[in-house]
């Protein structure tokens, strides 16, 4: 167990005894199946789940002879951008004291910070790896959709999230990306990436002459002002190593985080509905009506935010509330997309803070779920529009908390966002 | 905002639609911010309705039995089985 309670279950798996991750340990979140060793996500409906199998990237894990030395701590489901809500406790950020990892992935970021793991999976449906990864001064990425399997990820919203490497430096990460990326017949949503040549490590070479930059205006707009003056002073850097930026404008993220928010909780609403108490979690005992059963059940095995989302996804997805909500949200997601693409026909990759703002005080966010949601503002664009995206340290803040800087990239550009993060991590 | 805030009859109404019990404290809460958190939602309403690319196919394979979890495994998470069955609550 860590001081900062990283872990929710330390239990070590053996990988196989060769393979390019041999040497290396690699913690899994705690929402990723591992066969025999208990899987939570975070919940204390999950406090006694053993998943029968393991999740692609835990099999393709082993077999690459990582050592698996826990199961880490998250937000309950995914949900929560401090590692705060999980029932097994918050997670405390190694690096910033009194301070939140972030979340969701904040315990994978933590034990990586701490030097407690040599890397780690987290996954990120809205921004869930880039933040913990920005908020405990360690690199990120968050695949495109569809390039690593999701096969074994309990799902919180499966429209939008991709498990990613989380690791000290930029090439570490891209080594792990290219042990867990590829299809996999049990999730049919992973594509082949177009050739390429090269593994995505070699890709992490630090040559950006000549790259291109475009910096979206409202990234900026409102953020924090230390991080923006982080953010520029690494902005500077890429420019003294040869790259150019120029200012883009992207209308529709001023909508995203709302967009994201409602498609997350409507899918969630679905996806949660499993936990019922009779073929997952916990029963409590109950009998009688079966949907009373339930309801109690699903009151005691969830934690507020997890109720929050679930009941915010039905009410967005109820009758008379569905095209006023959940169907703008979905026009809201193309229009990010097109934005998107459209920005990157002039640049190679985009650039902005990861977080708007500098890691929160322990236990500010709790009371105040809308405020929370906003800080996503910069992260959960990337998701609604399938592309990949990696958290780099940019810096500190006067008070030394760490500041991220994310790179966005076109659709299966991983490549391009590993070499230009590169010449920073 | 063109929506009256959710009243605490509305969020019972959900929670029952959802199967989550709430505790009237919870209920209290959940009334609060979910005004809040709707409000903030509104904004969607700016967003102009725009074509979504389908730029998918499905993903086929041939329709063979082959491996997967055995029943035994897959009820092993169960907290009642019988009979290789899930078992829900006794109805009285």
């Amino acid at each position: 167990m860590t001081a900062y309670n990283g872990y929710v279950t330390d239990e070590t798996i053996e990988g196989a005894d060769d393979g390019p991750l041999a040497d290396k340990t690699v913690a899994v979140k705690d929402n990723i199946s591992t066969e025999g060793v208990r899987t939570t996500c975070g919940s204390a409906m999950l406090s006694d789940y053993v998943p029968p199998y393991d999740a692609t990237v835990v099999e393709r894990l082993k077999d690459a002879g990582a050592t698996i030395p826990g199961k880490t701590n998250m937000d309950e489901f995914g949900m929560g951008t401090t590692t705060e809500t999980s029932a097994y406790g918050p997670v405390e950020n190694p690096v910033a004291e009194g301070r939140v990892p972030g979340g969701s992935s904040g315990g994978s970021a933590a034990v990586v910070a701490a030097g407690d793991a040599d890397l780690a999976l987290g996954s990120d449906t809205g921004g869930s790896i880039r933040c913990p990864a920005a908020f405990c001064g360690v690199v990120g990425i968050k695949p495109t959709y569809g390039l690593v399997s999701r096969y074994g990820l309990v799902a919180y919203a499966n429209s939008l999230e991709q498990i990613g490497p989380i690791a000290p430096s930029v090439e570490d990460a891209a080594e792990l990306l290219d042990v867990i990326a590829g299809p996999d017949e049990h999730d049919a949503t992973t594509q082949e990436a177009p050739e390429s040549d090269g593994s995505y490590a070699a890709a992490a070479d630090g040559d950006i002459d000549g790259l291109s930059i475009g910096v979206p205006t409202e990234l900026l707009d409102g953020a924090d002002e230390e991080v923006v003056e982080t953010f520029w002073d690494a902005m500077d850097d890429l420019e003294a190593q040869g790259a150019s930026y120029h200012e883009v404008d992207l209308p529709s993220v001023e909508h995203a985080v709302e967009a994201y928010y409602v498609i997350a909780m409507s899918e969630a609403s679905s996806n949660l509905a499993r936990f019922d108490g009779v073929r997952y979690g916990q029963s409590g005992g109950y009998d009688g009506n079966w949907n009373e059963s339930f309801a109690n059940a699903r009151e005691e095995g969830f934690g507020e935010e997890v109720k929050r989302r679930i009941l915010l996804g039905t009410y967005a997805l109820s009758a008379g509330y569905h095209d006023k909500y959940y169907k703008k949200a979905q026009d809201a997601r193309a229009w990010v997309k097109q934005d998107f693409d459209e920005a990157l026909e002039d640049a190679d990759v985009l650039a902005s803070p990861t977080m708007p703002v500098p890691p929160m005080k322990r236990g500010e966010s709790l009371d105040d779920p809308l405020t929370m949601y906003l800080a996503d503002a910069n992260t959960t664009p990337v998701n609604l529009a399938n592309l990949p995206a990696i958290s780099v340290p940019a810096g500190e803040t006067g008070d030394g908390l760490p500041v991220g800087l994310q790179l966005v990239g076109p659709a299966f550009g991983e490549r391009d966002i590993i070499r230009a993060g590169s010449a920073l991590a | 905002m063109s929506d009256p805030a959710v009243d605490p009859e509305e969020v019972r109404h959900v929670a029952d639609l959802a199967r989550v019990d709430l505790a009237d404290d919870e209920i209290e809460r959940f009334t609060e911010q979910f005004g809040d958190i709707l409000d903030a939602f509104e904004a969607l309403d700016d967003v102009p309705e725009t074509e979504r690319e389908a730029d998918l196919s499905n993903v086929m394979r041939p329709d063979e039995t082959r491996e997967s979890l055995s029943q035994e495994d897959a009820l092993r998470n169960a907290s009642d089985t019988e009979e290789g069955q899930f078992k829900g609550p006794k109805v009285s």
